[in-house]
């Protein structure tokens, strides 16, 4: 089989359009699903069912169902309401990268938030009675102790969070955007080019994760360094 | 099965052999599977527009239609060992199938229409849908044609995966028109409780070099004499008027294209 890989050079451009729309699309719901996903965890490791539970529903619920059937439902499904077209957020919610985003982030900070939450609970004992032998309030022990804490020793798991959501973000395809997988879809329909169209895409998709796990293994050697094995 | 039977059947069957070899009836495939142009009524018969101009045709050649049900991708193979005569079944007249078949005329040639808002207004599309959004499937002859000559003149062209997915948006706002085939549209948008306040827009698109030259009846390759009496009945059917009639039963427009 010969590759045809001059059609694919000449839609570069189009490529290099698909990967910034990526890398655009994947930061924002990052970026809002970490915000979002800190205070879903301090819920989930309430003792009072009345913090615990909605938490939980919320996480079961996005957990619970395909990322593609959330995308239809909030692209789709929202502007079949007339209500929803007249309200003040129509023109956010006609826009298909902000629906994109937003289930994106949804999802996204549904598993973070379990994530943290379980990082949260493993705090080792010591380090809390440490601080409550400080007199540390409540507060100050989330501030200071725990959430950083949390935090950093949910990175490696966290990496892989990131590494799904930039494979995830493929999916922004079906809501007309050209994302890269749009950008492979367009040269492949257009052309008949599929294997080249779509092998282009995956190797962009592999450049990306190659450099987010080279950021995320710096970030591991910055602040989990205290976990490292001793090396004298 | 006793030999009484056994002879009966074969006999049954040197009959039909004989029925097939009779010069005046002429074996038609049809779908039956692509509304409205061909369907099965509630009852069990055929109906759409394929069948009645089939049946109009066959009046007009006086000769005897015999309807036979099939796979469309089977249609072709039948054709060419002989099972049927002719495929009268919205088939479209490609280079690709003209190197294994011949074709009648056009009977048929739905072109391209936007919808849009009704009360809309295109009179040239590359002037007037300049900077708005319009929506394809992709992959479609018209995603080709959008592309190729509505994207260059300054139109946002917007692809999706199924013509209802591009409906929906329009339903919604999102797009200021769709292009799609006038019958798709009418029967599953404008026709739809999700098309109301929406209209047909615009001009024909219908250029030859991206969307082919309609839909015309398959004949074996070199049967001048199906092909010659096939024309000149779909002509007199122009003039005589009954091709109107049927139209009208299942279009508010004229599908036969210039």
């Amino acid at each position: 089989m010969i590759l045809d890989y001059n059609l694919i050079w000449q839609n570069l451009p189009l490529y290099l359009g698909g990967a910034l729309l990526t890398l655009k699309v994947l930061l924002i719901s990052l970026a809002l699903g970490l915000l979002l996903a800190i205070p879903l965890a301090l819920l989930r490791v309430s003792r009072s069912p009345l913090l615990n539970a909605p938490a939980w529903l919320y996480t079961y619920v996005i957990r619970g169902t395909p990322m593609l059937v959330q995308l239809f439902l909030i692209y789709y499904g929202l502007a079949q309401f007339e209500a929803v077209r007249q309200s003040l957020l129509w023109p956010y919610l006609s826009s298909a990268t902000f629906c994109a985003c937003l289930a994106f982030a949804i999802n996204t900070s549904a598993y973070s938030a379990e994530l943290l939450a379980g990082s949260l609970k493993s705090t080792p004992g010591g380090e809390i009675e440490a601080a409550r032998a400080m007199g540390m309030s409540r507060l100050t022990l989330y501030r200071r102790i725990l959430l950083p804490s949390a935090l950093r020793r949910a990175l490696p798991q966290y990496s892989n969070e990131v590494l799904m959501m930039l494979q995830t973000t493929s999916l922004a395809s079906i809501v007309t955007l050209v994302d890269i997988t749009g950008a492979a879809r367009t040269v492949s329909a257009r052309f008949y080019l599929p294997f080249e169209a779509f092998i282009t895409a995956g190797l962009i998709y592999l450049a990306m994760t190659f450099v987010l796990v080279r950021l995320f293994k710096l970030a591991e050697r910055h602040w989990l360094a205290y976990l490292a094995p001793r090396k004298h | 099965m006793n030999k009484t039977g056994l002879l009966g059947a074969l006999a049954l069957c040197a009959f039909s052999i004989l029925a097939h070899a009779d010069e005046d009836s002429l074996r038609i495939g049809i779908e039956a599977a692509y509304p409205p142009f061909s369907y099965k009524t509630p009852e069990g018969d055929l109906g759409g527009f394929d069948y009645d101009i089939g049946n109009a045709l066959c009046a007009e050649m006086k000769v005897k239609c015999q309807w036979v049900i099939q796979a469309f991708d089977g249609m072709i193979p039948s054709l060419k060992v002989h099972k049927i005569d002719a495929v009268l079944s919205s088939m479209s007249i490609t280079d690709d199938r003209l190197k294994s078949v011949d074709f009648s005329k056009k009977y048929y040639h739905t072109p391209g229409k936007f919808a849009m808002k009704a009360g809309g207004v295109i009179n040239d599309p590359l002037v007037d849908l300049k900077g708005r959004k319009v929506g394809v499937q992709r992959a479609s002859t018209y995603d080709r044609f959008a592309t190729e000559q509505l994207e260059s003149a300054g139109v946002e062209v917007v692809r999706y995966a199924s013509q209802n997915e591009a409906f929906l948006d329009l339903a919604a706002g999102r797009l200021d028109a769709t292009l799609a085939d006038i019958v798709n549209t009418d029967e599953s948008f404008i026709k739809t409780p999700a098309g109301k306040g929406f209209a047909l827009v615009g001009p024909d698109i219908n250029d030859p070099k991206y969307f082919g030259r309609g839909a015309g009846i398959a004949l074996r390759k070199g049967d001048s004499a199906n092909a010659t009496r096939l024309n000149a009945a779909i002509d007199a059917l122009r003039a005589n008027g009954k091709y109107q009639q049927i139209q009208a039963k299942y279009f508010a427009f004229d599908i036969y294209g210039e």
